[in-house]
Order: C-alpha cells, then structure tokens, then sequence
C-alpha cells in the first residue's frame, strides 16, 4: 500500500475517531480536543490528495499544500478563541458545564470584577 | 521497509487520538493531543509537505498543545461530575454515526482517481514570474495571495474576540495572569538560554522561505513562542492592550498586505496582482511588513484575553 493511501485511511479514522469524542464528551475542553483531533483528520486527507498530485519535480501539488498551511493557523486561531471562550464561563459561572440545567453558582456582577485567582 | 514505518507511524497516531478522546484525566488527554500533533509532523514530512510539516509541529503541536495544557490546569480543581453523561444507547448512535463518516472517507479514499488531478504543471509554468523558489511561497503569496490575506484578517478578528472576553473592568488591561517562577529554577533557566537561539532559528526559518520550506507563518510562531517562554517563566509581562504601538504592530502587516494589493489594482489591473519585474521585491516587502503583526498577534493569541489592569 502506496503511503497516500495508509494515512489517507488513517485520516479518515481519525476524523471518525474525533467525531465520536466531540458527540460523546460533555466536557467542554474534551469537545475543543476532539473538534481538533476531526481538523487535523481532513488536514491530513487533503495532504494524501496533495501528495498525490506530485508533478514536475515537486513532493507534492503546492496547492492544497498552501491552503493546508491557511487552514492549520486558522484552526489555531479558532481554538484560541473557543479556550478563551471557556476560561470566561468559567470565571463567570464557577464551572465548565454546556449543560442548561446544571447547577451553578450566579456571580451577582456577571463575572465583571477583577478578581485574583488563587 | 518505509511502508512497514509508514503504518507503524499511522496506527501510533490513531492510537494517540483514540487515548485523547478515551482517556478520563483532562490533563492526560491534553499531553496525548501533544504527542499526537508532534507525531502528525513524520506524516507530513512522509507527505512531501515540509512547510506543512513545520507549521503543524510549531502551531498543531506546539502553540495549541501550550494553549490546551494551559487551560487543562486551570480547569483541573473543577467538579468534573457536573457533566452530565450520555446514556448508552446515545453513545451507541454516535459511534455508528463516526463510524460510518469514516467508512465513508475511506471509501472516498479508495476510489480516488487515477491519475491524480494536479496544479503542479501550472505553478511550475508560472513560478518563474514571481521571482520565489518556494512553489508554497509562490501560491501563498501571489497564486492565492487572497487567501493569505483573508487568513491574517481573520487572526485579527480572533484576537478582537478573545480581547472582546475581557471583564469591563480591565478593558485595556494586560492579559492573562502575572506567571511567577523560581529564578533560579530550570525554567527560568531556560526561559533565559533558548530565546536568543529560537530567535535566530525563527528569523533563518522566516529568511529562506522565499526559496526552500519555510516562511512568516513558521518564523512567525518561533518568536512567539520564545516570547512566551520568557512570559510564563516571569522574566517579562505582556503589554496592556490599550498600548498604540500594540495596535500599530497588529495592523500593520495586513494594512501594507491591502495597500500593495490596491496598488496591484493601479499598476497591474488586479487587486493583489503585482507588476511584472516587480514581484519579488513586493512579495518580500509583504513578507517583511506580515513576520511582526503575525508574532504579535500569535503571542497575543496565546496570552488570551485581559485579567488586569494596565495601570498597577
């Protein structure tokens, strides 16, 4: 078997892999884990597609080997966002929960003074 | 012999992902996301994507798994047992739901066409008129240059976001908390030893992308990361966010990206074209103006958003 095609398989294993975590975890920084685990599956797929297209000398077809390096600082960039995102729930509620209905100590000032954590 | 490594490589790192999601320890997960992003860079490197390869082990591996443990630890004394659960037959649904997402992609990969479809022979034709050797630098910055210069755009955006998390009462402040460590501890040893390395290997990284595998983006990331580094081992502190000389560093980059691709529309007749024989000296121009607004922005990424305020 061709190397395209061992990680392209491996690759869609691990986008099914992280799709079961993201769906099952309820934790939310399992869920930010997981939706990586599913991006850094279809990174490599498209890279086994970009390999393939190997042609005048190059490893690979430049192409999606260029919009792979967009996708991962933008993936980053994402993930940065929804880990500041949690920090801020946490800091406001006192938990990590998604859950509605959880029980969950309401800050009188929504979170908005500043406080030292310990 | 290169196959039997390639799907050793392959099982390690679906073994890593299946520890990552399986594992009950937050923390644990977090150091398997590490490993696993590090270990995507062999299979990069088996790809024939060596900028690929850089970024994924700088940002995939590096900044994410730094910003993932990170958070992990601050997150490590909450009740774990708020969540609630799904019951079994829900867990059943979604692995039958994965599993046939990934029967699906395998199949697809399977009945890939053969010969593969390429745009090699057309970056090959055309390479020669942007003055690069770096056929990825060629797409990222003239070929596709739009997608470059929406992916800065939209690190700015992220970064205005997690700023936009800030309490009322720090807007302006300094992000993230102070990090205090033992001066003469290992950390801040080497927090004082490998900066003025990283720097140089961040710049060289930065200097040949325009010809062999490298670039900003790669470049961009190792000054980040040093300056990172020296933060968390509390030899120095992230600026309040209100500084305009922040502000100016953050825009300027992309603001000298749309001005050189303005001026495309003038002299060349495109937006983001650029004037034959002109190329190269515009392409390095974009390349030098982006390496400090993307170090920034990075760095500014990871310290997230404002927990103090910027006057003591």
């Amino acid at each position: 078997m061709s190397a395209t095609t061992i990680f392209g398989l491996c690759a869609a294993a691990l986008v099914g892999v992280g799709l079961f975590g993201l769906i099952v975890d309820p934790q939310p920084l399992r869920k930010i884990l997981a939706f990586n685990v599913i991006g850094s599956g279809v990174f490599v797929l498209f890279g086994a597609v970009a390999r393939r297209g190997a042609a005048e000398g190059m490893g690979g077809d430049p192409v999606p080997q260029a919009l792979l390096i967009t996708g991962i600082v933008v993936a980053f960039s994402a993930t940065a966002l929804a880990v500041a995102l949690l920090l801020r729930l946490f800091n406001v509620t006192g938990s990590v929960t998604l859950s509605s209905d959880a029980p969950h100590e309401e800050r009188l000032d929504g979170g908005n003074a500043w406080r030292r954590r310990p | 012999m290169i196959e039997t490594l390639n799907t050793s490589v392959a099982v390690l790192i679906l073994a890593l992902a299946i520890f990552t999601i399986a594992t009950r320890e937050l923390f644990a997960a977090a150091v398997g996301f590490i490993a696993y992003g590090l270990l995507l860079t062999l299979v990069w490197v088996q790809l024939h994507g060596l900028d690929v390869a850089l970024i994924e082990g700088a940002v995939g591996g590096g900044l994410t798994g730094v910003l993932v443990i990170a958070s992990a630890a601050r997150l490590r004394d909450t009740p774990a047992t708020a969540a609630v659960r799904l019951g079994a037959s829900a867990r059943a649904a979604a692995a039958i739901v994965a599993g046939v997402v990934a029967a699906a992609l395998a199949a697809c990969v399977l009945a890939l066409p053969d010969p593969a479809s390429t745009l090699a022979p057309q970056v090959a034709a055309n390479i020669a008129a942007t003055g690069v050797g770096n056929p990825i630098t060629a797409v990222l910055l003239a070929f596709r240059a739009i997608d470059t210069l929406l992916e800065v755009i939209v690190l700015i955006f992220a970064l205005i976001g997690v700023w936009s998390l800030a309490p009322d009462g720090v807007w302006g402040g300094r992000p993230g908390p102070r990090y205090e460590a033992d001066p003469n501890g290992i950390l801040a040893y080497f927090a004082r030893i490998l900066p003025p390395i990283g720097i140089i290997v961040g710049i060289y990284i930065f200097w040949v992308g325009a010809d062999h595998p490298g670039g900003k983006f790669q470049g961009a990331t190792f000054l980040a990361a040093m300056w990172l580094l020296a933060a968390r081992a509390g030899l120095t502190d992230a600026p309040p966010i209100s500084r305009v000389w922040l502000r100016i560093v953050l825009v300027a980059g992309p603001m000298v990206f749309v001005a050189i691709g303005l001026a495309g529309a003038v002299t060349a007749g495109a937006f983001l074209a650029y004037p034959a024989g002109y190329a190269k000296p515009l392409i390095l121009a974009i390349e030098w103006a982006l390496m400090p607004s993307l170090a920034l922005t990075l760095a500014l990424l990871m310290a997230g958003a404002p927990q103090r305020p910027g006057m003591p």
